[in-house]
């Protein structure tokens, strides 16, 4: 189990490592690193001191070693466009990025769960079928197409939502929040919606196999033997064990919704990450792409290993299959 | 006696059993005409400055033009003919989505039939790489490559390449461990044959039917993520406007209640998808062994 972990952590470090490498490469040796870490508005004397004081004139492999120790230290230099250090600009806007997130995942939850056990329990009546068509549809259509077409519908066309921005927000401990306001909540509607409809189309999928599975079950068949109401049955019996790979699930997408969170971001001028990347790009506003990049990867290791460990704990032919390669 | 079927005639009655699948192949072959005879059947060259007059900019579909051409589709912001312009993005969606799926295919067939026919070291480094490359999500991938090596056709293929050949190795890892044991291999073994040939010649071939499957799903995924970074704007260049990058354009039109510049070339886009996605749907039951009468 230790041996499993380390190899793990040691697995991390490197794709850390090759991460860091990537960036490094790509902002400072194929572009060129004058105009993206100093502001262009510098005069030449500022220009020849910040070369001298970000040592570009050393060999690149030093370069490298300084560009790790500054980024463990937290420091990756200013945003031209807001100027505030870049990791500090992405710290503030993460809270609506997990707002908008934990949202859209609840969303797909509370929707996704009844639909799937409709689906599940009359798998022939037309609205099961519906259901289905539905959630193909949510899988392949792209999302940001969705997107247009809600703000053309609800925003546009029937004027009942805003079609973009965050609205008013409310101060929960100490962190800014829409969804405690009616304005709040209007703002957050179609973007959780949007956001949503991919894990909605994956776990109405999930649950309805799920629910099937579980109908042909003896236990099933013992719970309605002994005459229990059909609510009982299915609020139960049935639902207590189609959870487990369920729940696994959402834990393991959320990684994803965040990820995805940019294209949604970006359409509905949600302040969040994920629009303040897409930004950085369009204005190349390059110390922030370059934290963003490194923020978000560490996040997506930190994910992946928590997961690895925590099956490893309760699944153990995980770790047996990894001792067996 | 009944006559005996080729494995392709065999394909073509399956297939054909589904109406939808038929009518989706229709749908696709109509979007590919479309696409490869772009500057014939287009009423208007929208990349020809001389052919556009601002004074056409922004009509309404059906309206005619300052030259007494018909805007079946209405105009966008610099006079062009949307029609035109969703037959010209559709020759770029689907040649990055085609060109990226071709090389993922060809690198991931590579990769996986290593993985499976060497095994050990070989197998496990390769795998560990396609095991770390799935862990983190598509979009993710392709926007970290694209904000490291910038905006361009070639950049955003080798950003899709990138993110589905892991895909592949995967699967065809999985299906030559499965035909590597099978007799007709040991056969060929015993046959003295050399190792290119049994990879090539008897385990390629018997590890294409779920290959194909995912490329033609695959297909529909790339055009879709192209769509999706080009409307980010950090996909294709302006000047080889994709389906998702003319959407874009029209993006601010729509919340003047101008739909037409964002709301029709959007509707080729998801034709194309899921006309691929229908075909894809029936070839997977077709060319599934274990369904087979």
């Amino acid at each position: 189990m230790p041996a499993f972990i380390i190899r793990r952590l040691l697995q991390s470090v490197l794709v850390l490592g090759f991460m860091s490498l990537l960036v490094f490469v790509g902002v400072y040796a194929i572009g060129n690193p004058v105009d993206i870490l100093i502001n262009p508005q510098a005069d030449q004397a500022d220009i020849a001191r910040a070369i001298a004081a970000l040592g570009l004139d050393k060999p690149l492999w030093e370069q490298y070693l300084i560009f790790l120790r500054q980024a463990l230290s937290g420091d990756l230099g200013k945003s031209f466009a807001y100027d505030i250090p870049a990791i500090q600009l992405i710290l503030e806007r993460m809270p609506a990025t997990l707002e908008l997130a934990l949202t859209a995942t609840a969303v797909a939850v509370l929707l996704g769960i009844p639909l799937g056990l409709w689906a599940g329990l009359a798998p022939d009546s037309w609205p099961a079928k519906l259901i289905m068509t539905g959630s193909i549809l949510g899988f392949s259509l792209p999302t940001f197409w969705v997107g247009l077409m809600l703000i053309m519908l609800f925003a546009v066309e029937f004027g009942w939502l805003p079609s973009g921005g965050r609205g008013p927000t409310t101060a929960l401990f100490g962190v800014q929040v829409s969804f405690l306001g009616w304005e709040g909540i209007r703002h957050l509607i179609l973007p959780a919606v949007n956001l949503a409809l991919f894990k909605l189309s994956l776990i109405i999928r999930l649950t309805r196999a799920g629910t099937r599975e579980a109908l042909l079950q003896d236990y099933v068949k013992f719970a309605r033997a002994k005459g229990l109401s059909n609510a009982r049955v299915v609020g139960v019996h049935v639902l207590k064990n189609i959870m487990i790979p369920i729940v696994t699930v959402i834990g393991l997408e959320f990684g994803s919704v965040i990820a995805f969170a940019i294209v949604t971001e970006s359409i509905f001028a949600w302040p969040g990450m994920g629009k303040l990347i897409i930004d950085s790009i369009n204005v190349l506003d390059r110390p922030v792409i370059v934290a963003y990049l490194l923020i978000i990867v560490s996040v997506f290791i930190l994910i992946n290993l928590a997961v690895d460990i925590v099956y490893s704990v309760l699944d153990p032919r995980v770790r047996l299959g990894a001792q067996a390669r | 006696m009944q006559r005996e079927l080729t494995p392709l005639q065999r394909i073509a009655t399956d297939f054909g059993e589904s109406r939808l699948a038929l009518a989706g192949l229709a749908l696709l072959v109509l979007v590919v005409l479309a696409a490869s005879f772009a500057p014939l059947i287009s009423p208007q060259d929208p990349y020809d400055l001389a052919q556009l007059d601002v004074l056409d900019s922004r009509l309404p579909p059906g309206s005619t033009s300052v030259s007494g051409l018909t805007f079946w589709l209405g105009s966008d912001g610099q006079g062009r003919d949307i029609l035109s312009g969703i037959f010209y993005g559709l020759r770029i969606s689907l040649m990055v989505g085609a060109a990226s799926t071709l090389c993922a295919l060809v690198i991931g067939l590579a990769m996986g039939l290593a993985a499976a026919y060497f095994g050990g070291r070989t197998d496990g480094v390769i795998m560990r790489l396609v095991d770390i490359q799935l862990s983190f999500p598509s979009i993710l991938i392709a926007l970290v490559l694209l904000a490291v090596l910038g905006q361009g056709t070639g950049k955003t293929i080798f950003a899709l390449v990138m993110v589905q050949w892991a895909y592949y190795a995967r699967t065809v890892r999985a299906t030559a461990i499965v035909e590597r044991a099978k007799e007709y291999i040991e056969a060929a073994r015993c046959l003295a044959l050399s190792p290119a040939r049994i990879v090539f010649r008897h385990l390629l071939p018997n590890c294409l039917p779920p290959l194909i499957v995912i490329a033609t799903v695959q297909v529909a995924a790339a055009v879709a993520l192209e769509a999706t970074l080009s409307y980010l704007g950090i996909g294709v260049p302006i000047t080889e406007p994709s389906l998702g990058l003319l959407i874009k354009n029209g993006f601010d039109y729509m919340l003047s209640g101008k739909y037409w510049i964002s709301f029709f070339p959007g509707i080729a886009l998801v034709l194309t998808i899921v006309s691929i996605n229908l075909v894809a749907d029936q070839l997977r039951d077709v060319l599934n062994p274990r369904l087979q009468k």
